[in-house]
């Protein structure tokens, strides 16, 4: 079956903005730009709407189809913070069938066995199940040389490393960074430099043993720099990062709200302020949503009793888009962050609109607003800290492999 | 100082003076209404000293003290404060082994607000607990300490000890010594007396003091000494032991060299320097027991009996509402 789009925005990360038409053959992308229309395509006028390849969330805790089908997601690589753990190719493989068809899900298989950060996890054989990658969860391998196993031996299977940069001494029992609103409100906090160190010594690591690695979200100043530093020397290092850590600081958290409780927690003004550099210099390769649905059991609660995480699948692209809307980055290279790049990592030949590439894609309202409301997401939770926050973005359609997605 | 009569408080009509449902913490409270809470109390000082104590305005009233963590002296303050003023009063001893950490909180405070309680006291172990089961109930909440955050009455109760004994409270200056990063006293205090106009040191090793503490209008010390030079107020803080063993500080000995209140030390403050503690003492610890039981310059009895008029004053504002006072309904 063909599809064919006309009079379309044509968003593409490799290939920048254009007008034209897109046609879909199949499950792939056949042509984009100004060619002859085959008579036996269907065709959809989009109006001047923007077409852009659909979104790829590198680090998702749960397979949230309703909400991924919202934000314009195609594909999600999923934590192994399962229940089950992903650190067996049996529950790695139902994993990556959990979101059909609606949904791609990519495994990242356990670092370590039930990410407990001692034993190495079967990385080959998960990756043969299906895995993309591996990740250490939720929380920081502490003993650096099971850390340097782990690089070392990832490498050796090429799969990249995905790691959780806090270093689990400083960060350990604290929710919140030290601060003035971690004071006022007498919140266990701690240090932003507990991730500057968890980044420098998995920057060493991965520089020695030559393994690729991506921290799934870097928040603060320090920590950038050293990313910053570790590229330009040519460490294979990606990095990635949540609209929550570049639109919010920790001022967020004021009257205990458990919704702005994140893992890592809410920065202050100044690593926020970092970020969005990080952003325009392109130090930061991803954004993702971290989505983490979390119900009222789990949510309210005192603050440090409370789970952090945030609902984000659905409202991603439309806080992302406020980056292009503020003059930060060119549209074309927000796509980089939410599709192309994060495909990179992954190891998918997807994630831009070059033809022969899987018809992934989304079609979009850039400008059209609307109003985030907690209670009336799609997601399995509302747990979202940008409640009643008016946005600009909305998602007219997806498609996965050239077939609409309801 | 008595009862200011110059403070705007006192020409507010009614709910005006004091327009805040509930009590979780000092931040929040503009200083007109932190005066008026202490004007309020004074009333209560002299009733306290007579022998018939009673007075029956929250009769009738249920209060319930809702105690997550374990405490004698604040509860028991509270009781006595409710009793004296003729509410039913009610202790709910939920230790943390019974109600376990935060699941049943919202629950719990479902079933308080089901069986119509007309005042809520709560202490609890998790900062901004009192909070949120504030949101939940149709009733006045007192906050008696949470986690880390806020104990408001203690703040009350200091302020007020503070200013009938040096006569005012703008421009004294204030030295807090201890535990600063785990403490609700010293929060609730350096927010209370900023917000009053004193100069307030707070002093604690490093490794005990709050990141960006100077953000809340205080002066941080690491050396009680050089703190203690001129200072009106002496406040020394309570040092869990847990924390003395190693974690913070390398030891108790340790800790008493550098920051015991001694004879010695207390000569660097003003000659007739005030010495409070908000209890229990760790005598020969943070304290040396001829300061703390000083006849004329220990005020560690008097912060008690201060409590007690505080919390009289707190319960009856707090319900005058739904009592339906001229002016406050």
């Amino acid at each position: 079956m063909k599809t064919l789009f006309t009079n379309a925005r044509l968003v593409c990360p490799t290939g920048g903005v254009t007008t034209g038409d897109l046609l879909i053959d199949g499950e792939t992308i056949a042509a984009t730009g100004s060619f002859e229309a085959p008579s036996d395509a269907q065709a959809i006028d989009l109006a001047a709407k923007t077409l852009a390849p659909a979104l790829i969330d590198l680090g998702v805790f749960a397979v949230d189809k309703a909400a991924c089908r919202a934000g314009g997601i195609a594909r999600v690589g999923l934590m192994p913070d399962q229940s089950p753990v992903l650190d067996d190719p049996g529950i790695v493989r139902r994993a990556a069938l959990s979101g059909k068809p609606a949904l791609w899900v990519h495994p990242l298989a356990a670092a370590t066995r039930g990410l407990e950060g001692q034993d190495l996890g079967e990385m080959a054989i998960n990756a043969s199940a299906g895995a993309r990658a591996v990740a250490t969860g939720r929380g920081w391998i502490g003993a650096s040389a099971t850390m340097r196993k782990v690089l070392a031996y990832a490498r050796d299977c090429g799969l990249v490393v995905v790691a959780h940069a806090e270093d689990g001494g400083l960060a350990g029992g604290a929710v919140a960074t030290e601060g003035e609103t971690a004071t006022r409100h007498g919140l266990a906090a701690a240090p932003a430099i507990a991730e500057a160190l968890a980044v420098a010594r998995d920057l060493t690591l991965a520089e020695e043993t030559g393994a690729r690695l991506h921290f799934r979200q870097v928040t603060t100043a320090a920590a950038f720099d050293l990313i910053r530093a570790a590229k330009r020397r040519g460490v294979r290092v990606t990095c990635g990062i949540t609209p929550a850590h570049l639109l919010l600081s920790d001022i967020a958290i004021s009257d205990f709200r458990t919704y702005a409780r994140l893992s890592p927690p809410l920065r202050d003004e100044s690593d926020r302020q970092a970020a969005l550099t990080a952003i325009k210099d392109g130090t930061i390769d991803v954004i993702a949503s971290g989505h983490d649905p979390r119900g009222p059991e789990a949510k309210r609660l005192p603050f440090a009793d409370a789970e952090p995480g945030m609902s984000g699948a659905e409202t991603l692209l439309a806080l992302a888009l406020g980056l292009v809307r503020d003059g930060l980055i060119p549209i074309e290279r927000l796509f980089a962050l939410l599709a192309a790049n994060p495909a990179k990592i992954l190891g998918l030949d997807t994630g831009t609109l070059a033809p022969g590439k899987p018809a992934d894609l989304v079609v979009l309202d850039p400008d059209a607003p609307w109003q985030i409301t907690a209670e009336t997401m799609v997601a399995r939770a509302g747990n979202t800290p940008f409640d009643r926050l008016p946005v600009q973005g909305k998602v007219l359609a997806l498609y996965k492999g050239g077939t609409a997605i309801d | 100082m008595q009862a200011s009569d110059h403070s705007p408080a006192a020409q507010l009509p009614g709910r005006a003076a004091f327009p805040h449902r509930h009590l979780t913490g000092i931040a929040g409270l503009q200083p007109h209404e932190i005066v008026f809470l202490l004007d309020e109390s004074e009333q209560w000082i002299e009733a306290n000293r007579t022998r018939a104590k009673s007075d029956k305005r929250l009769e009738g009233l249920t209060q319930i003290n809702a105690f997550f963590e374990n405490s004698t002296r604040t509860l028991l303050s509270f009781e006595i404060a409710g009793k004296r003023l003729g509410a039913d009063v009610v202790n709910m001893h939920a230790a943390q082994s019974s109600v376990k950490k935060g699941e049943t909180l919202i629950d719990t405070a479902v079933t308080l607000n089901a069986m119509r309680a007309d005042v809520i006291v709560i202490r609890h172990m998790s900062s901004g607990a009192v909070e949120l089961i504030a949101e939940k109930v149709d009733c006045p909440v007192l906050n008696a300490g949470d986690g880390w955050h806020e104990h408001p009455t203690q703040a009350l109760l200091d302020a007020l000890t503070i200013r009938r004994r040096r006569g005012n409270i703008a421009g004294q200056r204030v030295v807090i010594c201890g535990d600063i990063l785990h403490s609700r006293v010293a929060r609730s205090n350096m927010l209370a007396l900023t917000a009053l106009a004193a100069e307030v040191r707070v002093v604690a090793p490093s490794t005990l003091m709050p990141a960006a503490i100077e953000r809340m209008y205080v002066q941080p010390y690491t050396d009680f000494d050089a703190a203690l030079e001129g200072a009106d107020v002496v406040m020394m803080l309570r040092v869990q032991n847990e924390r003395m063993a190693g974690g913070y500080i390398p030891s108790t000995r340790e800790f008493h060299m550098r920051y015991g209140l001694t004879p010695e030390r207390l000569a660097r403050a003003k000659p007739d320097a005030l010495v409070m503690h908000p209890g229990p003492m760790n005598r020969g610890v943070e304290i040396e027991s001829s300061v703390a039981d000083h006849p004329t310059r220990s005020a560690i009895t008097e912060q008690v009996e201060m409590g007690v008029a505080v919390r009289m004053a707190c319960l009856d504002v707090l319900t005058r509402a739904e009592r339906g006072v001229e002016g406050w309904a």
